[in-house]
Formats: structure tokens, C-alpha cells, sequence
């Protein structure tokens, strides 16, 4: 079954369908990670005494870490420009470049949870680090997400390029707005975790 | 395939018309600016984390500055500033409910059965 308004937009809505697809998502992640930072609010707000985040969190990895999903973001925008050029080759190397960017978070992140785990910092330590764990975890997983989606679309899934052109870069596109999306929510959780 | 091969080996922009080889390079350079203003936000964050202001007044300017930076994301990357209209009505509705969300915990302040 053809799927319509996949490459041309649709005239009452002046999108494609997938387009509105990824925001009407975007919005329901917006709420779902609206509900965790109204959470850690009702938490911080109540709580006697709560630590500094740069106290007992690694801020120069994290910020190495913000630079690096920052320069993924770039490498996917530039991915997307790379099809409107028509050239794909340039396009595979910046999706790739994502992917990479994407894994290095990833490791960090380990590196990170592992030296909390060796000192016994753990969710069930405290308040802070049950949302620290749950808030991180959950944009952890969303980075995973990204990395199959990508993966898939620099590999197999971008065969679409030749049969169907259009529709791939659209395809690239909604990839995109998600991970842009994964950048932004990290955007807030860097500051409100580890810099207050 | 012959779009496929004819273009991964032409150079940037080279078998394009020069519309569109002029507005991919103003978009590269627009993605370029936003990057570079976005590293310099984030050193700009940590920097200020290292002066331990009150914790108000470190948490007004964590927010700006990560308001700021999300504004770039959203606005260039997201392509935001030249939207359609289907997609900013969706996007107040968000925002409409993700501040009551926010706004949430006061009722916690405001219910007397809750205090204490």
C-alpha cells in the first residue's frame, strides 16, 4: 500500500505526512520529558538539602559531551544540505560523522555511570540521583534510538536515494528534526543537572 | 542509479544550477554560524558555573543561556524560522501545556490538605 504525501506536501496541511508525523511525536517526547523536569522541580523545591550537581558530577565530561551531540546536530543538518546538493557521497560522510559523534557520547556516558557505580552512587542513592539516572538514562535511550534510525538510513535504507530521491531527503529530514530534538532536550538537562 | 553516480563524484554544487548551489552555501555558512555560536554559549555556561553565583541567580542565567541555545537548535537546525503554519498552532499547544506541566508543583504550595 502507497503511503500518500510522503515526497509532495499535502495541500491542506502544507506538510508531508511524516513531517507532521515527527512534530506531532516531537510534541508527546516534549511532555514526556516535561513531566521528569516538573518531577526533579517538585523534588528540589521540597527537598531540606539537595547537592550542587558540580559537586558531585563530572562537568568537564559532560561538557566535552555537549560539544560533542552539538557537532552530531551539525553533521546531520549538514547531512540533509549534502542531499539538496545532490551530492551523496558528502551526505553518507556527515550521516556518518553523526552515527560516530552519537558513539562517543555514548562511551562518555559510560564512562560516567561506570565511576558513579564504582562509588556506590546508584538511583536508590538519593533523590537527586534517582532523577540524575532516570533523567540522563531516558535521553541515553533516545540517543540509541537516533543511532538505529541513522545507521539504517546510511546503510541499507538509503538505497531509497536512487529510486526514490524525494522522498529520501524527506526521510533524512524527520531523522533529523529527531535528533536535533535530542540535542535540545540536553541542551536543559546539562545545565539543570550538573552546573546548579 | 544515474543521479546516484553522476553526482557523488561531481564536486560541491558543480553540476547544480547556481540557485541552489548559492543557497546551499548560504545554508552551510547559517549552520556554521549556529554552530560556532552555540560552542561559545556552552563555554560560556560552564564558565559561569565556576563562579558559584546564589543559586537564583545561577539558575536565571543556566536558563537564558540554554533558552538561547535552544532557540539556534529549533530555529535553524529545525528549520523553525520559516515553519509552516500547521506546525507553529502545534507547537503553542505544546508550550501551552508544557508550562501547565511546569506549573504543576505549585499545587503542591497551594493545597493547604498538602502542607506539612
Amino acid at each position: 500500500m502507497q503511503i500518500p504525501y510522503n515526497a509532495v506536501e499535502r495541500p491542506d496541511t502544507g506538510l508531508y505526512n511524516a513531517k507532521l508525523g515527527i512534530w506531532l511525536f516531537l510534541a508527546s517526547e516534549v511532555m514526556l520529558f516535561g513531566a521528569l523536569f516538573s518531577s526533579l522541580v517538585l523534588l528540589r523545591v521540597n527537598a531540606t538539602t539537595w547537592p550542587h550537581g558540580w559537586e558531585i558530577l563530572n562537568v568537564p565530561l559532560a561538557t566535552v559531551n555537549t560539544i560533542v551531540l552539538i557537532s552530531s546536530s551539525v553533521t546531520m543538518v549538514m547531512s540533509w544540505a549534502s542531499l539538496l546538493e545532490k551530492n551523496f557521497a558528502k551526505f553518507r560522510r556527515y550521516l556518518g560523522g553523526t552515527i560516530l559523534f552519537a558513539f562517543v557520547f555514548l562511551v562518555i556516558k559510560a564512562f560516567e555511570y561506570g565511576a558513579k557505580f564504582e562509588h556506590g552512587l546508584l538511583p536508590s542513592t538519593s533523590n537527586f540521583f534517582a532523577t540524575y539516572f532516570t533523567m540522563t538514562g531516558l535521553h541515553g535511550l533516545h540517543v540509541i534510538g537516533g543511532i538505529i534510525v541513522n545507521i539504517y538510513l546510511w546503510g541499507p535504507g538509503s538505497k531509497m536515494w536512487t529510486t526514490d530521491p524525494a522522498r529520501f531527503i524527506n526521510r533524512i529530514e524527520v531523522a533529523g528534526l529527531y535528533w536535533h530534538f535530542v540535542d535540545l532536550v540536553w541542551i536543559f538537562l546539562f545545565p539543570i543537572l550538573y552546573l546548579l | 542509479m544515474d543521479l546516484l553516480v553522476s553526482h557523488s563524484v561531481s564536486p560541491v554544487g558543480g553540476s547544480m544550477s547556481d540557485f541552489h548551489s548559492i543557497d546551499s552555501r548560504t545554508h552551510v555558512r547559517k549552520y556554521l554560524y549556529v554552530f560556532y555560536s552555540l560552542m561559545v554559549l556552552t563555554v560560556v555556561t560552564v564558565s559561569v558555573s565556576y563562579v558559584h553565583l546564589p543559586f537564583i541567580a545561577a539558575l536565571i542565567v543556566a536558563l537564558i543561556i540554554a533558552s538561547i541555545k535552544a532557540a539556534l537548535v529549533a530555529g535553524y537546525f529545525m528549520h523553525l524560522i520559516s515553519e509552516r503554519k500547521m506546525i507553529y498552532a502545534l507547537l503553542v499547544l505544546t508550550v501551552v501545556f508544557f508550562v501547565a506541566l511546569m506549573f504543576l508543583p505549585m499545587l503542591h504550595h497551594s493545597d493547604p490538605g498538602m502542607v506539612g
